[in-house]
């Protein structure tokens, strides 16, 4: 699914350049649930963001889904990220003024799919998370953890082949927090690619694959016994 | 661009943020409002010196005879100058070409009386022409004729009020006998004129009449020329030069004398009112541009502080999917859309206030302030024009906005 072959990035800074990324090498299988790790400054928020194409790489190949993501403008990068990719953030990032279900349809929007249908999908998607009740209330009305499930609900609205998750349950308390991964947990047992980057071990270990990042190189990289959740949503 | 759904985005946005959307509105819809108002008293203002001038026909000179200033050909300064019938005919002859009508004026005072009315009015020896040059509209009977020039008939045409104040309200002064200075005129026409009051209490008369009884001279005061409208106003110009030279050589008066012989061209006198109130048109227009550029000036400040605001939700859009395009077709037809609605609510009060006023202010020289179908049109191209232009720039930033910044915690 994915393919990264020594990718190599880094950021001037006036005129010193910072280099970032070292030399990634890295591939994830469909079906995976993998979590990146590192600490800050480890260059694991870079590699995510290039794997989200919203950020480009100096040298290296990346390919997803077996298509060459490199050097691609913004319009091709936007309709990629689009159809490819679903992205769950730390801080949610819903639109304030649009209820859940405009939230999680808004995807389809750029998708031109049409808005009947825009919602059916939609309110199906809040339905796997559970919170179909509150398909019309407004994130103001929403607790972090329903917040950050309607946001999963968003990036599996388009059908996504790999969601990227970027500290998912950073901004949330433990319950809510394992509420969330065991959602995350069940999404990836229906068969769909996953990453999750995080700092926090018993997260990590949620997932069936840790991949440490230190200093731009990936120091380890193992498969690891998942431990499971209870399913309670 | 113009897909149903884009503009569902767009009302759902607007929509929920009322007090954005209101704040940058406000200030076209002032600006907007500023404008016409303006440019309607500006038209006003014109419509007011056009019922000013337009009662008499522009297409005139007046010639007055003065005293001389400076001494020329023998004759020693301070000489009166005085017009003859000889005046008007050598002109008539030498200028046929320019000319469209000529008349002398001879103008007295004199008590008339009919019955047991009596009262002072303003008397005018004038000849047939005259009639011409003051657009004077007859109500009842004719105007003074050729035939009473030849006989220097004792005929006398009299204003609507000259009638009223003398015959009663519903008196009929035709074929009566006025006595005007002691001597009886029969009253052969009544005459109205849009001049005003003033105008409608004039009496008119043969001017060879007048000559008659004051001693038999050919004595005139001024002579009033119409010129032929097709010589343009460079002719006309170009007529009063050599009128004025024709008339200072034949009476003696110096080239460069202003005061000896005097020509008051009405067609010079219009067209520097009219440069006036074409000049305060144009001031009020540019202060009227001025505060349309200052409202869109505040609709894109306004955008520019939006765009911000909505940094995130821009960048979450474009992580989800949404191309620089629909960034900027979102932004800029949203601003569009806000300044054509503003714009427009602006345009209609202004309108309606234009219209209130009507002509309550024609003490101030205001006449029927109104905008026409063409500035109406042309500030509706205007107003999407700066719309878009207002919300261009700040669309096009917010088409480049980095996701990664834009969802950087903070």
């Amino acid at each position: 699914m994915i393919e990264i072959k020594d990718l190599h990035k880094s950021y001037k800074m006036g005129s010193n350049s910072l280099h970032v990324l070292k030399g990634i090498n890295f591939s994830v299988k469909e079906g995976e649930l993998v979590a990146i790790m590192g600490s800050s400054g480890s260059g694991k928020s870079t590699l995510l963001n290039i794997l989200g194409m919203l950020d480009g790489y100096d040298s290296g190949t990346y390919h997803l889904d077996g298509v060459l993501i490199k050097d691609l403008n913004e319009t091709k990068a936007a309709n990629y990220r689009n159809k490819f990719l679903g992205f769950i953030f730390q801080s949610f990032n819903l639109i304030n003024y649009k209820s859940a279900w405009e939230n999680v349809a808004l995807p389809l929007y750029y998708q031109r799919v049409g808005r009947k249908e825009r919602k059916e999908r939609a309110i199906h998607h809040l339905k796997t998370v559970g919170l179909e009740p509150w398909a019309e209330h407004l994130p103001s009305e929403l607790s972090g953890g329903q917040k950050q499930r309607v946001a999963i609900a968003r990036a599996m609205a388009a059908e996504p082949k790999v969601l990227l998750a970027d500290e998912p349950t950073g901004a949330l308390d433990s319950v809510t927090s394992h509420e969330v991964m065991a959602l995350i947990q069940r999404i990836n047992d229906e068969g769909r690619t996953i990453l999750v980057v995080t700092h926090e071990e018993d997260i990590a270990h949620m997932c069936k694959r840790i991949v440490h990042l230190k200093d731009g190189v990936i120091v380890s990289d193992s498969v690891v016994e998942q431990h499971r959740l209870e399913a309670n949503v | 661009m113009f897909n149903r759904d884009r503009w569902q985005e767009i009302f759902d946005t607007i929509k929920k943020n009322k007090l954005r959307t209101f704040l940058s509105g406000f200030t076209v819809t002032l600006g907007i409002l500023i404008f016409t108002v303006l440019f309607g008293m500006g038209n006003g203002l014109k419509n007011a010196f056009m019922e000013f001038f337009m009662d008499d026909a522009t297409n005139t000179f007046f010639i007055f005879g003065g005293r001389t200033t400076e001494p020329y050909r023998g004759f020693k300064q301070g000489r009166r100058i005085q017009l003859h019938n000889d005046d008007v005919e050598d002109i008539k002859k030498d200028f046929a070409f320019y000319l469209d009508y000529i008349t002398p004026r001879i103008n007295r005072r004199n008590l008339v009386k009919y019955q047991g009315e009596s009262n002072t009015y303003s008397l005018r020896g004038v000849g047939p022409a005259h009639r011409l040059n003051e657009k004077t509209i007859m109500m009842k009977g004719r105007y003074i004729n050729e035939s009473d020039l030849e006989k220097s008939a004792k005929t006398a045409v009299i204003g609507r009020l000259v009638e009223r104040d003398l015959f009663g309200k519903d008196g009929d002064a035709i074929g009566a006998y006025i006595d005007i200075g002691g001597i009886a005129y029969k009253v052969v026409g009544v005459f109205q004129d849009d001049g005003g009051d003033n105008e409608e209490r004039y009496i008119y008369m043969p001017y060879t009449t007048m000559q008659l009884v004051e001693k038999g001279n050919d004595e005139i005061d001024n002579i009033i020329i119409g010129y032929d409208l097709a010589i343009g106003y460079q002719g006309a110009m170009a007529f009063e030069r050599s009128l004025s030279k024709y008339l200072k050589d034949k009476h003696n008066v110096a080239p460069d004398d202003r005061s000896g012989i005097f020509i008051r061209n009405l067609a010079d006198i219009v067209q520097q009112n009219m440069m006036f109130a074409n000049v305060i048109q144009l001031v009020v227009l540019l202060v009227g541009i001025g505060t349309l550029i200052a409202g869109v000036i505040g609709i894109s400040n306004i955008m520019v502080f939006v765009v911000k605001e909505r940094t995130k939700e821009l960048g979450v859009r474009k992580a989800l999917g949404a191309t620089p395009w629909s960034v900027i077709g979102l932004v800029l037809q949203e601003s569009v859309f806000i300044t054509a609605i503003a714009g427009y609510i602006g345009l209609f009060v202004g309108v309606l206030i234009l219209r209130s006023i009507g002509d309550s202010l024609k003490d101030y020289f205001i006449v029927n302030p109104s905008v026409g179908v063409g500035t109406l049109v042309g500030a509706t191209v205007i107003l999407i024009f700066f719309g878009a232009l207002a919300g261009y720039i700040p669309a096009r930033r917010a088409a480049r906005i980095k996701p990664i910044v834009a969802l950087r915690d903070e």
